[in-house]
C-alpha cells in the first residue's frame, strides 16, 4: 500500500515536469501534428498543377485537342505557349516551367496519313523524381487519347496493359507516409523523451537523492515510463484520427488490433529509451544517441522512405534489427490491407522479443549506485 | 557508534581519492569534515550514503553495513548533496510533498522536526524552487532531507555559495536539530564553521590530518600567532617572508598571520625591521589561534 502511494507520488511529479517544460510539451504534442501535416501535404511525390509550356508547330485540330486534354487534367497547367525552339532554354532557366511539349509540324496530317506523329517531351531533370513523374503522367494522357481515337479502327495486333494498383489505387503518397510518420513520432516521443528525462535526474543530481531513498530502482524507471505511455497513446490516437479525417486514410483492419500493436511498439521504444539512459550521463548525450542512433536508422532503413527491397544486401540485413521496420509492416498491413493478427503474428513476435531483450539489458545495466 | 569508518580507501581510475581513512561519529554528535576542495569529502559522503563502494575497508551507518545493508541505510538517512539537487521546476511545497511521499510519510507527520526551518520558507511555498535565493534553496533542501526523520543526516558542503547571514542561521538550525537527537556529518571548506562542530576531522588529499574537538585542535598549535597589518598587504607579505626568523606567514582576511621561530620573540624587533623595509602604518597584535592556522600548519 505504501509502495503504491510512493509510486503515484512519483508519477505525479513526472507529469509536473512534462507540463511545465515548454520544450517537451512541444516535442510531445506540437511535433506530431506538424510532422503529419508536413508529410501529408508538403512532402509528397505526387505532382499537382505543374507548370508546362507548349510549342505547337502545327496548330491543328488534333494538337488542340491534346493540349486541351492536358490542360484539363489536374496535374498540369499550361503556363505559356512558345513559338520556336530557341526559347526553350530561356523558359527552363526561369525555373517555373518544368516541362515543354513540342508538337511536330503537320502533326494531324502525319497521324492520319502515316499513322505516326511525334510529340517531344522535354523535362527539367534537376529534380529527377518530378521529371520522371511528369513524363509518365504525360505519356498516360497521350496513351488514353490514342486509345480513344483508335476505338473505331480495327487493329488486331495491340497489347494494352491494364495495370491495377491494389490497396492504394490512387497511389496516394500520404498513405505511405502515415505509417512511417506514426512510427517515427512514437519512437521519438517514447525513446528520446524517457532517456532525456532519466538523464536529467542524473545531470541535476536528483538521481543521487532518489538512489538514497527507499524507492527501488525499478520503481523509478517504471515511474518515468508510465506518463510517456499515456502521452504516446494519446499521440497515436491523434495521428490516426488526423489521417482518417484529414487525409481520408482508410483503416481496413481492426482498430483494436491497431491499438494493441501501437502500445506494443510504444513499450519497445520506451525500453530502448531506458537502455539509452543507462548508457549516457547527460541529457545531451541521451539526445544525440536517440537522434543519431535511433531516428536516423529508423528514417533511412525502416522502409519508410527507401524501399528495403532495393537496398544493398548488408543494409537489408541491418534493417531487420530496426524495430520500426516491423512496426511499419504491421501498420501497413492493418491500415491498408486490413489483415488480422494471423498475417502479422511474426512481426508482432519479433517486436515482443526485441522489447524483452531491451528490458533485460537495461535491468542488467541499471546502476543502483553512482558507479 | 552512529557512523564508523574503518581503513577506507578509494581510487578513481589512476587518481587516489581516499587513503586509509578511519573515524567514528557518536550518536547525536555534530561531526565536521574540514578540508579544501578536492580533499575527498564528497567521496566519503558517497561511500557512507551507499552511492559508491570503497576499494578497501568497511563502514557502517546506524549499525548497517554500507555495502550489504545498503537498502536499510537508504531508509534511515537523510542526504543533502553538495550541489543543490531538488526539482527546480517544482514549487517549494511540491518538492517537500514529493520527498515526504517517497519516504512513505507526510509533511504533517513530521512537521515538528522541520517547523523551525520550514516556517521561514513557507511564505514562498507556491514559488518554484529554481526561483529561490541560495539561502532559501538550502533551507528547502534541508527540509527535504529531514522530512522522514532520519537517524543520521549527511550534509555535503551545505553552506557553499550561501551568504554569511544565511550561513550563520543554517548552523543555528543544525544545533537545534542536534538537540532532537539527530546525528550529523557535515563537510565544509570554511574553517570558521569548524569551530561550531562537536568534533572535526581535518582532511587533505584523501588523508585525515587530525581528529579532535575544535578546542583541542587549536590548543595543540605550537606557536603564538600575531596579526600583522600595514598599508600595502602585498609588500607586507613580501617583507615578512624575507625576515630571517619567520616561521610562517599566511594572509588571513585583512591581516597577515605571522609566527616566529624563536621562543622569546619580541614584536618590537619585527616592527623595526618592517619600518626599515619601508612599510607604513604597521600594527602587530597577538591573536587567538584559529582552526585555519592549525590546518595550514598540519598541511605543510
Amino acid at each position: 500500500m505504501g509502495n503504491m502511494k510512493r509510486f503515484i507520488g512519483f508519477i505525479k511529479k513526472e507529469f509536473y515536469h512534462i507540463f511545465r517544460d515548454k520544450r517537451s510539451l512541444f516535442i510531445l504534442f506540437g511535433m506530431p501534428i506538424a510532422q503529419i501535416m508536413l508529410f501529408g501535404f508538403a512532402i509528397t511525390n505526387e505532382i499537382n498543377n505543374v507548370d508546362i509550356a507548349i510549342l505547337d508547330h502545327s496548330k491543328d485540330a488534333t494538337t488542340q485537342e491534346i493540349i486541351h486534354k492536358i490542360a484539363s487534367s489536374k496535374y498540369f497547367s499550361i503556363r505559356q505557349l512558345i513559338k520556336n525552339e530557341s526559347e526553350i532554354e530561356a523558359v527552363f532557366k526561369k525555373g517555373k516551367v518544368k516541362a515543354i511539349l513540342i508538337f511536330e509540324k503537320d502533326f494531324s496530317k502525319n497521324l492520319t496519313k502515316e499513322s505516326n506523329a511525334t510529340i517531344q517531351i522535354i523535362t527539367d531533370a534537376t529534380d529527377p523524381n518530378t521529371a520522371n513523374t511528369i513524363s509518365n503522367y504525360t505519356n498516360s494522357i497521350l496513351q488514353k487519347y490514342q486509345q480513344e481515337i483508335n476505338k473505331n479502327v480495327k487493329s488486331p495486333y495491340q497489347i494494352v496493359p491494364e495495370t491495377r494498383m491494389v490497396y492504394n489505387p490512387e497511389l496516394k503518397s500520404v498513405f505511405m507516409f502515415v505509417p512511417g510518420v506514426m512510427t517515427i513520432i512514437l519512437m521519438l516521443v517514447s525513446a528520446m523523451m524517457t532517456s532525456i528525462s532519466i538523464t536529467r535526474e542524473k545531470e541535476l543530481g536528483t538521481m543521487e537523492i532518489l538512489l538514497v531513498s527507499p524507492l527501488k530502482p525499478f520503481q523509478v524507471i517504471i515511474g518515468k515510463v508510465v506518463p510517456y505511455i499515456f502521452l504516446s497513446i494519446i499521440n497515436a490516437v491523434v495521428i490516426v484520427l488526423l489521417s482518417i479525417f484529414i487525409f481520408k486514410m482508410p483503416v481496413q483492419g481492426s482498430l483494436f488490433l491497431l491499438g494493441i500493436e501501437s502500445v506494443l511498439f510504444i513499450i519497445t521504444s520506451l525500453s530502448l529509451g531506458i537502455l539509452i539512459s543507462t548508457a549516457s550521463a547527460t541529457q545531451q548525450t541521451a539526445m544525440m544517441i536517440s537522434l543519431m542512433g535511433l531516428m536516423l536508422p529508423t528514417i533511412l532503413l525502416s522502409g519508410f522512405i527507401f524501399p528495403i527491397s532495393s537496398m544493398p544486401l548488408p543494409l537489408q540485413v541491418i534493417s531487420n534489427t530496426i524495430p520500426a521496420k516491423w512496426f511499419i509492416i504491421i501498420l501497413k498491413g492493418i491500415m491498408l490491407k486490413g489483415v488480422g493478427l494471423l498475417f502479422i503474428w511474426k512481426e508482432t513476435l519479433i517486436l515482443v522479443a526485441m522489447t524483452l531483450f531491451f528490458i533485460v539489458l537495461s535491468i542488467k545495466k541499471y546502476k543502483i549506485r553512482l558507479e | 557508534m552512529s557512523i564508523s569508518v574503518q581503513n577506507i580507501s578509494k581510487s578513481f581510475k589512476d587518481k587516489t581519492a581516499l587513503k586509509n581513512i578511519s573515524f567514528e561519529v557518536k550518536e547525536g554528535e555534530l561531526f565536521g569534515l574540514i578540508g579544501p576542495d578536492g580533499a575527498g569529502k564528497t567521496t566519503i559522503f558517497r561511500i557512507l550514503t551507499t552511492l559508491l563502494i570503497a576499494d578497501k575497508g568497511t563502514a557502517t551507518v546506524a549499525g548497517f553495513n554500507v555495502v550489504e545493508d545498503y537498502k536499510n541505510i537508504r531508509n534511515h538517512v537523510g542526504y543533502m548533496p553538495g550541489k543543490f539537487s531538488l526539482y527546480q521546476d517544482l514549487t517549494v511545497e511540491e518538492n517537500l510533498t514529493f520527498f515526504a511521499t517517497i519516504f512513505g510519510t507526510t509533511i504533517e507527520k513530521n512537521y515538528d522536526l522541520i517547523k523551525d526551518i520550514y516556517i521561514q520558507i513557507e511564505p514562498f511555498k507556491k514559488r518554484r524552487a529554481g526561483k529561490l535565493s541560495g539561502g532559501m534553496k538550502q533551507k528547502l533542501a534541508l527540509c527535504c532531507a529531514l522530512i522522514h526523520k532520519p537517524k543520521v543526516l549527511f550534509l555535503d558542503e551545505p553552506t557553499t555559495g550561501v551568504d554569511p547571514v544565511s550561513r550563520k542561521e543554517f548552523w543555528e538550525m543544525l544545533k537545534r536539530l542536534q538537540q532532537k537527537g539527530i546525528t550529523m556529518l557535515v563537510s565544509t571548506p570554511y574553517m570558521d564553521e569548524a569551530a561550531l562542530c562537536d568534533r572535526i576531522a581535518l582532511i587533505q588529499d584523501g588523508r585525515i590530518l587530525q581528529i579532535d574537538t575544535p578546542q583541542e585542535i587549536i590548543k595543540h598549535y605550537p606557536k603564538n600567532i600575531y596579526d600583522v597589518k600595514a598599508d600595502n598587504m602585498f609588500k607586507l607579505i613580501e617583507f615578512l617572508n624575507e625576515y630571517e626568523y619567520k616561521y610562517s606567514v599566511y594572509p588571513f582576511g585583512e591581516f597577515v598571520h605571522y609566527t616566529d621561530k624563536r621562543e622569546d620573540f619580541n614584536p618590537k624587533e619585527l616592527y623595526h625591521f618592517l619600518e626599515e623595509m619601508g612599510a607604513v602604518n604597521i600594527s602587530i597584535q597577538p591573536t587567538k589561534t584559529t582552526i585555519e592556522d592549525t590546518f595550514m600548519e598540519l598541511a605543510k
